[in-house]
């Protein structure tokens, strides 16, 4: 509660309980989601898939398509190779190039290979059936492990090798830490191929506008220069592309980064002189949308004293990609902003190896990769732990980092810049009552069942920033990935803020205006935040990297305060006194020494847009600004060895579940799920908490459900959401939550980011949970998703 | 193919087309009716996000053709407010503890939730949690979801009392 | 995912159905509550030139006792027999499985016959129906026919029904014994997905607590819902402590045939058979118990 009051204390409208400004259109169907939009003459786009893995493509007969009534164009990839550049790649792969569909070898089961355009979806799926395409398949690989073998068939043979980017980073004296130590453990852990899948697939539709030689995009969408890349491909100056982001996304959290399909529909609607569109369906989502998340196979040793305190730390991180690289492989380089997780280990080698194979490409997910390494991290942490029979809980209090140490560079670069790791922790087992919950545990072992309580520690680096790009790429020198706001005050005296981004479900309208209400002590219910389009707006890196609390944020406050400068400035000309002696109160400016004088928020509007002769002297007529903010601590190449500032700010979390696993079937229940949770000042409570129980879900789905299974074959198993299980109602426990405060001193109000840590931490503390499920039986599980088919395998093998 | 003619009532409004017996009811409802608040998510009946009422039981729109719907009685989304605009008890309820992120799911389960009160309008977390079993929301971890239909049952039940 | 072309009737009597298979051909296709039968469509998986929807058949439709048992309507929406008094007191057992077919919303629409039709071998419903020997009545242009649950399950969605036959009742016998319990045990992935095993179990004892009668089956331990006659041997006539029980069940494990999919393996399926079957009686057991 004492939160909770210096909260209120110091904020007006941060921090409290506020209804958001997006659900009232969601709440009354009048959401405006890409597929909701109907222009006259749309034409829409089916599209034909490989069946292969690898397979030459000898002939596309597209006769019989092209008869069909309804039917207006049927392509192919080698019209795209003549008409459009490839598509941008994270890492300098010259002789790998990506395009929408496949030209000459189709390289995995589900890549376009043609797409069919007819005056309704439904034609355009009756056509795409007609079309007969010559296969004549070739070697493939599916298993990472393979693809790496000398003997690997190769899936990009002019690149020379499956492997896309591999460097051993060492980072502090690892050899003498290891052989100084007292112990260390070596251990395998793999994170399954999983992703955010949201519930809204991708869908762009594009329109070419001849008169104004424009190519209109609306689309669900949440990459960054989408409309440079867009132009890029296309051979359009940038200032050709009109991305409309008045369009609502449902759900991202990451991988709405169509630019194939943006590329074939822009393509199509310049060519045909009409409304082109592409909505997925769930088929194509799963298979070809080339929206898969990490997958992983970690080789991780940790090197530790006989008092539990960790010295020295290796990663080997090698990552199936699927078949294109795009911008996937940088997946392994944002860890590196957080490679000792909230721990002092003094030196890390990693080892990040992106290799690509015969299976559906990788696209950003819900943490860039922390994940995948933090569930890496954790289960080194309880091995420890195990190996010398302490506390998994004590050996954290013993390893974190102190609240005083901050900042605190860790051994690759990056600066953290606060956090209290260890008061999270205890209010944390505070809220689960923790002796009450082992007793509670130890009743259900006494009945006979197999009982577990994880613990997991988990930082969310927040604030996203391009640190990977030049490490990963050095030919990308990019060290900025800014963020805008501008605001202005109409005659009427109200507010309006303009953002130049998509939203999916963050609240950048209720952000945005919060903290405008905030600083201009204005309420933010009367505040307007409307999203520009691309050409009428200023750049933004989206809401990527769990920036937009900070970035959004701080470009907002910057704004903001850019507007009450200006009304400082007409206070001061009009009262013909110093701003010193002036003081700004609710909108109004009020002499500090005679609060009675003063002069309003309404007088001030229409001094700026009306009576120039009472403006001072010089200055701009109305009231508007603009603010574009560079990254916090931002700017900074990484050095030789690859050490970076990464991202600039750290949320913290601990993971407290507590699971039951029949001991026959192998399925797992969560009785009870306790987090504590650290991001700084809440903007908004609500949207931070909604976020974290997301998280949550979407990391008990990636820790126990969720997989894109490939067979032997290299086809994909699980590609209806009968097979790829999301979590249910059913399936997510009540989450109790405890809040904490550790402002960043890098941000306007104190705030971090909050997108992303319920799923960067679940997944290790349900690991945690279930094997300490399975220690009585002397079990282990290090691989993930544990479905019960993995658990009740080991407890039959053991019997 | 040939064209059937269907007379149906959305919102308490009669429609009467002339459809292909393959177009779905969600597809219908959306295409031809322009009521784009119902979703389609999945389209092979597992996400919810589709869910309309149909005479009174929430059913999946995506698994129905809307011929099938002929002479039925429909209800969505953009029938639960009052025509002056004022929300129902059960939006309104989702709106202030925030129910949602990025809203796709949401009318799917406004539907659900919309019948149980109906048919329940005192509903434990269980049948809370049966009722909303068939709707995915990716956003929420669903916590939020079930609060805000406890709250829209608890104010409904005070007003009423 | 949408549905490839075709002709629909809206059939009002079940001779009109009768009339439209004989004339529709293998290509014609009954639709029921569709939720099953809707995604195939939409995945062209299955592509019926002819859709025959029987929703608006009242005949099809109702709950009803007589003196063989209860009589169910093929068109009868889950949620229907769900609720329905006669079936919560007189099957219980299918009442127990009618609450874990699906959810609420596909139950909304989902009918007890269009189950039985679709015949998926983990699925509740034909499992109850193989379990208490339910007859099943269809009708064709050629007249009745009546075939017992044993016989009509043939494989994965295939059963003994003619494509120019539609199912029109479902006939449950009824146990009226003083003392009878059911049990229902399935495992699923999450709380409504099909089910990776499933064991029905319904039992009568005397009033000495011994078993008289006895009948177990499992769904999705074979291409369609097996009988468990070994452990139904195993039980009548014993006495009902949890050690025979577990001694009946494990004849379960050989009983089965299962295969392998992306959820389970025919091994996990054959491991945990026993264990399912020994939920369902003891929870038929616990309820019978005089």
């Amino acid at each position: 509660m004492a939160d909770e009051t210096t909260k209120q204390a110091r904020f007006r409208h941060v921090s409290h309980k506020r209804r958001t400004k997006e659900d009232r259109r969601f709440i009354t169907g009048q959401g405006r989601f890409v597929a909701d939009i109907a222009l006259p003459g749309t034409l829409h786009v089916a599209l034909v898939t490989s069946p292969y893995p690898c397979a030459r493509i000898d002939a596309i007969h597209t006769d019989a398509a092209r008869a069909l009534d309804g039917v207006v164009s049927v392509i192919t990839g080698d019209e795209l190779v003549e008409a459009t550049n490839p598509l941008l790649s994270g890492l300098d792969l010259p002789n790998i190039k990506r395009r929408p569909m496949a030209a000459g070898v189709a390289r995995y089961a589900g890549e376009w290979v043609c797409a069919v355009v007819a005056i309704s979806r439904h034609i355009a799926e009756d056509a795409a059936e007609l079309v007969e395409v010559d296969y004549e398949p070739q070697p493939f690989v599916v298993d990472p492990e393979q693809a790496i073998e000398a003997s690997a068939p190769l899936v990009h043979p002019d690149h020379g090798s499956n492997i896309l980017y591999q460097r051993k980073f060492t980072w502090g004296d690892v050899d003498g830490d290891f052989a100084r130590a007292d112990h260390q453990l070596s251990f395998r852990a793999r994170w399954g191929r999983n992703s955010t899948v949201p519930i809204e697939t991708f869908g762009v539709i594009a329109r070419w506008n001849p008169g104004v030689e424009t190519l209109e995009v609306w689309a669900s969408i949440q990459m960054p220069k989408y409309a440079e890349q867009i132009a890029r491909a296309l051979g359009l100056p940038a200032n050709c592309i009109r991305v409309h982001y008045d369009v609502d996304v449902g759900g991202s959290y990451g991988v709405k980064r169509g630019i194939k399909h943006t590329v074939l529909v822009g393509y199509l609607a310049r060519k045909l002189g009409a409304p082109v569109r592409l909505i997925e369906d769930r088929l194509e989502n799963m298979t070809g949308g080339d929206a898969h998340g990490p997958d992983r196979i970690f080789d991780v040793s940790i090197a530790f004293d006989n008092d539990g305190t960790l010295k020295s730390l290796r990663i080997r991180a090698l990552d199936n990609v699927g078949c294109y690289p795009g911008r996937a492989p940088l997946q392994l380089g944002k860890p590196i902003g957080a490679i000792v997780g909230p721990y002092r280990i003094q030196s890390v080698e990693y080892e990040p190896i992106s290799v690509c194979t015969n299976i559906t490409s990788q696209e950003a997910v819900r943490g860039f990769g922390q994940g995948p390494t933090n569930f890496a991290i954790e289960t080194a942490v309880d091995r420890v732990a195990r190996h010398l029979d302490m506390d998994r809980v004590e050996i954290r209090r013993l390893n974190f980092i102190a609240k005083d140490e901050f900042p605190y560079t860790i051994p690759s670069g990056t600066a953290y810049d606060s956090g209290d790791y260890h008061t999270v922790t205890e209010k944390t087992l505070a809220l689960a009552d923790y002796p009450a919950l082992v007793a509670r545990r130890d009743q259900l072992r006494a009945e006979g069942l197999l009982a577990g309580i994880g613990f997991s520690a988990c930082l969310e680096p927040s604030g996203g920033n391009a640190g990977f790009e030049p490490l990963f790429n050095p030919k990308n020198p990019t060290t900025t990935w800014m963020e805008s706001c501008q605001i202005k005050i109409d005659l009427m005296g109200n507010l309006t803020g303009i953002i130049a981004t998509q939203s999916a479900g963050q609240g950048h309208e209720t952000l945005v205006a919060t903290v405008i209400g905030e600083e201009l002590e204005r309420d933010p219910d009367d505040i307007r935040v409307v999203r520009a389009d691309s050409l009428a707006s200023l750049p933004s890196n989206s809401p990527v990297g769990s920036r937009m609390a900070i970035m959004l944020g701080g470009a907002a406050s910057g704004a903001a305060k850019m507007i009450k400068q200006r009304l400082m400035e007409i206070a001061a000309h009009n009262l013909q006194l110093p701003a010193d002696r002036l003081v700004y109160d609710g909108g109004d400016v009020a002499v500090r020494d005679d609060p009675a004088t003063r002069i309003g928020w309404d007088e001030m509007v229409e001094i700026a847009h009306r009576r120039y002769h009472d403006m001072p002297v010089d200055t701009e007529p109305g009231l508007q600004a603009s603010y574009v903010w560079e990254v916090p601590g931002g700017g900074g190449m990484p050095d030789a060895d690859g050490r970076v500032q990464m991202y600039p700010c750290f949320s913290f979390e601990a993971h407290i579940p507590l699971v039951v696993i029949d001991p026959v079937t192998g399925k797992i229940e969560i009785l009870s799920y306790y987090i504590g949770h650290d991001c700084g000042t809440m903007i908004n409570p609500d949207i931070v908490h909604g976020m974290v129980n997301g998280g949550i879900a979407h990391g008990i789905g990636a820790a126990l459900y969720e997989k894109f299974e490939y067979n032997a074959d290299g086809q994909l198993l699980t590609g209806t959401f009968m097979d790829y299980l999301l979590p249910s109602i059913h399936e997510v426990p009540r989450i109790e939550t405890v809040d904490h405060c550790t402002p960043s001193p890098l941000t306007p109000m104190g705030q971090k980011g909050s997108g992303e840590g319920g799923y960067l931490g679940a997944p290790a503390a349900l690991a945690s949970a279930v094997n300490d499920a399975l220690a009585p039986r002397g079990l282990e599980i290090t691989t993930l998703p544990m479905r019960l088919g993995d658990i009740a395998k080991l407890l039959h093998e053991q019997t | 193919m040939k064209q059937r003619a269907i007379r149906v009532t959305v919102n308490g409004k009669a429609h009467e087309s002339e459809i292909a017996p393959r177009l779905t009811l969600v597809d219908y409802l959306r295409d031809v009716l322009g009521l784009t608040g119902t979703h389609a998510g999945c389209e092979h009946g597992v996400c919810g996000a589709c869910t309309v009422i149909l005479d009174g039981a929430p059913v999946r729109s995506c698994l129905m053709f809307a011929v099938q719907a002929d002479g039925h009685a429909i209800a969505t989304v953009e029938g639960l407010a009052k025509d002056d605009g004022t929300l129902s008890p059960l939006q309104d309820a989702f709106w202030e503890a925030h129910a949602m992120q990025c809203g796709f799911c949401t009318p799917g389960m406004l539907m659900a939730a919309t019948a149980l009160l109906k048919s329940n309008p005192d509903p434990s977390d269980d049948d809370i949690m049966d009722a909303l079993g068939g709707n995915l929301c990716r956003c929420t971890g669903y916590q939020q979801i079930i609060e805000a239909v406890r709250l829209a049952a608890l104010r409904t039940g005070e007003a009423d009392g | 995912m949408k549905a490839a072309e075709f002709e629909y009737l809206c059939a009002e009597s079940v001779s009109e159905v009768c009339q439209a298979l004989a004339d529709g051909g293998e290509d014609s296709r009954i639709i029921a509550g569709g939720q099953t039968l809707v995604p195939l469509m939409v995945m062209r998986m299955v592509r019926p030139t002819l859709l025959i929807d029987i929703n608006h058949v009242a005949e099809l439709q109702g709950i009803a006792e007589d003196a063989g048992g209860i009589k169910i309507g093929a068109c009868t929406r889950q949620a229907d027999a769900e609720t329905s008094d006669l079936v919560q007191q007189k099957l219980p057992l299918l009442a127990k499985a009618l609450r874990l077919v699906g959810h609420p919303q596909t139950r909304n629409r989902g009918t007890v016959g269009g189950s039985i039709a679709n015949a998926d071998p983990a699925a509740e419903i034909p499992l109850v129906a193989l379990t208490l020997d339910a007859e099943l009545v269809a009708m064709s242009n050629s007249g009745e026919s009546h075939y017992q649950a044993a016989g009509f399950f043939s494989f994965v969605m295939e059963t003994a029904l003619g494509p120019d036959q539609c199912l029109t009742e479902l006939r449950f016998p009824v146990w009226d014994g003083a003392h009878v319990g059911t049990g229902f045990e399935e495992v699923s992935i999450r709380d409504s997905d099909f089910a990776i095993l499933a064991a029905a179990a319904q039992i009568e004892t005397d009033n000495e607590g011994n078993c008289r009668r006895c009948a177990i089956a499992i769904g999705g331990g074979a291409p369609k819902p097996l009988r468990m006659g070994a452990c139904e041997d195993a039980m009548i006539g014993a006495r009902l402590d949890d050690n025979h029980i577990n001694q009946a069940a494990a004849l379960a494990a050989e009983a089965i045939d299962p295969g392998s999919d992306v959820h389970a393996s025919a091994e996990y399926r054959r491991r945990i058979a026993p264990e399912l079957v020994a939920r369902a009686l003891k929870q038929a057991v616990s309820e019978a118990r005089p």
